[in-house]
């Protein structure tokens, strides 16, 4: 499993370190511009990318606690199934869909508007600014973390509750016993995934910012491979941005404990805990609040793509063949991204036990959350890099598929982490020595003891990853999309061309697919009873 | 429609080699070659003239376009590059990658003449501030009205720093208020509702009502008329004048080889090239088109003046103007 994690290690490393190289080839004409990128604005900048990261962050999380407590203490009510299987939707829309969507509830426009206007408030002022910066990442990032989190919950062994059961532990206990250390062990993790999806932001930043007060460091170096293509200041501010992740994602660190797993084997089954009334009644609030702060939105977009012609959209060879792309790619990148993540987990999993509370090694936290910090290095400098580095060899129009399925793959490969590494862990501490003391290993174990038990979070982890992939495209700019006709792209394309209409059809069409892909996810981690 | 083929037949394609005389190779961008864009009607009828082979290779934009050559340098594939603007022309001269077009074409018919030797224009356009005729009863005669009038009617804008027509206003507030364009800003400042990454976002909100104004082009109303048979949106005329985009094209010093290359150039200016732009690419053309356009383009605002700063201009004082813009709409 060790060679399986350096290998996952080592195609981050080349799929990273080549674009920084191919960078570093172009800038080595004129380092000038990275010493330029440290000036007053970047300063302010930054500040501004911290601030709205950390806001987003926190307001993300902390709600996602309880929504997910409150969803792993109702384990069936009608709906709750797709529920979360909408909760992974948003993944997969691209930002400006999803902007849309907020605006048509909350911006000037919006029904909110529409409100205010009814009750004689005056003009609603829309969400512009930070405000509206916040509520769109958190409208990303809250079912996401919820999703993960109660994941997390997932893996307490069943036996604990029925402990709790028998022991007539109240509610509180539970949580503080049972439900707290779990979560606080999976909490720095969903926290930093859910920082550097902020740290990134920048459509959603710049379109609900309100002007240039508003500006990301993605936006600064994506701007800086524009109109003024200057490498060397794209590299520094990208490291600046990986330095400030490194330690936001390390004071994150600071607030979570290492969780001792239970090396017992369960030999209870799952059943619903629910607590007493008052208690159901709060819960049932905190999940109706989530789900309708999380659904109105969606429905918003659901309205405007029924009145685009469906029936035509569906029909076109051009969205067809889109359609077909779009799902070959997130396929190919979820299966890699879920190979790369569970190679990974393994090794960590295995470095930790073996150095028994000793000091971590670097190839430990690399495995670990270093890995993730792949999520913010710029897509459009991965793109620009290996073009770089391409571009003589003639192949760099076969190359964009590759391209877009490797980067989705490794930026996917952070959620597919979360997803999985909790019950890969828990199920190593179990199964490790009992395994060892059987001679059980290698196929035997995979089929025998270990698919049964990881299949569901591989299944989780699988779908996120192509939620995710569904999505991106920075990538390509340079490349050239001729190759590269993804759902996502066509729906720019027709927008960029006063076709609106259809690219709201589009986005309920790549809403649908996400769906789709969650629920056969769920079908193929479904446990055999 | 586009020719649909699998990835690996694409990639196969790219190892069977062409020969340079019977095909040409154009770089562009990715709305030219849209299955709705000009590329499909104009490679059908320059491929049936010349008898050759034409490839379109499409990048996100004009600005990626420019980039792309760059990167390449002189191991790029392109004959022919389509698709920059006059505001990236002087940095891709300065590449030292282009050739003269060695053409004296007589009928162009951008306003202000045409003396460049290096780059031909193919189409033209004029920002202009599109409106809502049912959310706006009385909108902007001037820049001066746009940039005094009540902060309440609010105009969607682009970013200059990731956009073109972002980059139009800044350079059109210039050529309007010169030194006095930072304090212009401060002032519009309270009127933009949102800065867009490109015009799409921009225009997605202004057709979703978040806005009564967004900065477009004076040819977007026709879209919605011929489209969509709708006059709803307008173009407003200022009367200091609209900023100009000119679209240009050029060949490479690797093209200047393939005859192919001066003969396209040569196409582009001509009727069946012409002809395409109005209804696909939405500009007016830069040369004679062999039939009238269409009326609803002889009912778009006919700008007073035509502003435009030489590519020189634009080149040596881009970064400064879009930093000026960036510290008043930062306070």
């Amino acid at each position: 499993m060790t060679r399986a994690g350096l290998l996952a290690l080592g195609f981050i490393a080349i799929l990273i370190g080549g674009a920084f190289a191919g960078l570093a080839v172009e800038a080595a004409r004129d380092w000038s511009g990275a010493a330029g990128a440290f000036d007053v604005g970047m300063l302010r900048v930054a500040r501004f990318t911290l601030l709205q990261a950390t806001l987003s962050t926190v307001l993300s999380i902390a709600p996602a606690i309880f929504v997910a407590r409150a969803l792993s203490r109702h384990s069936s009510f009608p709906g709750r199934g797709m529920l979360l299987r909408l909760f992974a939707v948003p993944l997969g829309l691209p930002a400006i869909v999803a902007a849309l969507g907020l605006l048509a509830l909350y911006g000037r426009a919006g029904f909110v508007a529409d409100l205010a206007s009814a009750a004689g408030a005056g003009r609603w002022p829309g969400i512009y600014g930070l405000g509206g910066v916040l509520l769109a990442h958190v409208f990303f990032n809250l079912p996401l973390a919820t999703r993960l989190l109660l994941a997390a919950l997932e893996t307490v062994p069943p036996d604990q509750w029925r402990l709790a059961s028998q022991l007539g532990m109240r509610s509180g206990a539970v949580f503080r016993l049972i439900e707290w250390p779990t979560l606080r062990a999976a909490i720095p993790g969903v926290a930093a995934l859910v920082f550097m999806l902020c740290v990134t932001s920048f459509t959603l930043v710049l379109t609900l910012g309100g002007g240039p007060a508003a500006t990301t460091l993605e936006v600064a170096i994506y701007q800086s491979l524009r109109f003024d293509f200057e490498p060397a200041r794209a590299v520094a501010l990208t490291a600046v941005q990986i330095a400030l992740t490194v330690a936001a994602v390390f004071a994150l660190s600071r607030l979570g404990a290492d969780m001792t797993g239970d090396a017992n084997l369960p030999v209870a089954g799952r059943r619903p805990r629910a607590g007493n009334r008052g208690e159901t009644f709060l819960n049932g609030v905190m999940i109706a609040l989530a789900a309708a702060f999380v659904l109105a939105p969606m429905a918003a977009i659901v309205a405007s793509g029924l009145q685009a012609d469906l029936g035509r959209l569906a029909t076109e060879p051009a969205v067809l063949k889109a359609a077909a792309q779009s799902l070959l790619f997130a396929l190919i990148a979820a299966l890699l991204s879920v190979l790369l993540s569970l190679s990974l987990a393994a090794m960590r999993q295995k470095l930790e036990t073996a150095r028994r509370g000793g000091r971590r090694s670097i190839v430990e936290t690399l495995s670990g959350t270093g890995a993730s910090l792949v999520l913010v290095v710029p897509p459009i400098v991965i793109g620009a890099g290996w073009f770089v580095l391409l571009r003589n060899t003639g192949g760099v129009f076969a190359v964009a598929p590759a391209m877009v399925v490797a980067v989705n793959a490794v930026m996917a490969m952070p959620f597919a982490t979360r997803a999985i590494r909790p019950a890969h862990d828990a199920a190593a501490t179990r199964n490790d020595r009992l395994c060892a003391q059987l001679g059980i290993s290698g196929v035997a174990r995979a089929r025998l003891i270990d698919w049964p038990e990881l299949r569901r979070p591989l299944a989780t982890g699988f779908a996120f990853a192509m939620a995710l992939s569904l999505g991106d495209l920075g990538v390509i700019a340079l490349f050239g999309s001729d190759s590269v006709q993804t759902l996502p792209y066509l729906l720019y394309s027709r927008m960029g061309s006063y076709r609106t209409q259809d690219a709201a059809g589009l986005a309920l069409l790549l809403g649908l697919l996400c769906l789709l892909l969650m629920w056969l996810a769920e079908r193929l981690g479904r446990e055999t009873p | 429609m586009r020719t649909t083929i699998p990835i690996f037949l694409a990639t196969l394609a790219l190892v069977s080699p062409a020969t340079a005389a019977d095909k040409l190779t154009v770089y562009t961008y990715e709305s030219f070659t849209a299955e709705w864009g000009p590329g499909p009607i104009v490679e059908k009828a320059f491929e049936a003239e010349c008898g050759c082979d034409v490839e379109f290779v499409s990048v996100a934009d004009g600005v990626a376009l420019l980039n792309r050559v760059r990167l390449e340098g002189a191991s790029g594939r392109a004959d022919v590059v389509l698709g920059l603007d006059t505001n990236l022309t002087r940095e891709a001269a300065d590449t030292g990658l282009f050739a003269p077009h060695g053409l004296s074409p007589t009928d162009l018919t951008v306003p202000g003449g045409w003396t460049d030797t290096t780059f031909l224009p193919f189409d033209y356009g004029y920002f202009a501030v599109v409106y809502d005729s049912e959310a706006l009863k009385t909108p902007p005669a001037s820049l001066k009205d746009l940039v005094e009038g009540d902060p309440e009617d609010k105009i969607v804008i682009q970013d200059p720093r990731t956009s073109t027509p972002g980059l139009g206003l800044v350079l059109w507030m210039k050529s309007v208020y010169g030194d006095k364009a930072g304090e212009a800003w401060g002032k519009l400042k309270d009127r933009v509702l949102t800065v867009t990454p490109g015009w799409s976002e921009a225009y997605g909100l202004f057709t979703k009502g978040e806005a009564p104004m967004v900065l477009s082009y004076t040819t977007s109303p026709a879209y919605h008329v011929i489209a969509e048979k709708t006059d709803r949106y307008k173009a407003a005329a200022f009367s200091e004048g609209h900023y100009m985009q000119i679209e240009v094209a050029g060949m490479t010093k690797k093209g200047a080889e393939n005859p192919l290359s001066a003969k396209f150039l040569a196409f582009m200016i001509g009727p069946s090239f012409q002809n395409a732009i109005p209804e696909t690419n939405w500009m007016f053309p830069a040369a004679k088109t062999s039939k009238p356009l269409n009326p609803a383009f002889d009912e778009l605002v006919k700008p007073a003046k035509s502003l435009l700063f030489s590519p020189d201009e634009v080149a040596a004082n881009r970064k400064a103007w879009v930093e000026e813009w960036t510290a008043a709409m930062s306070r």
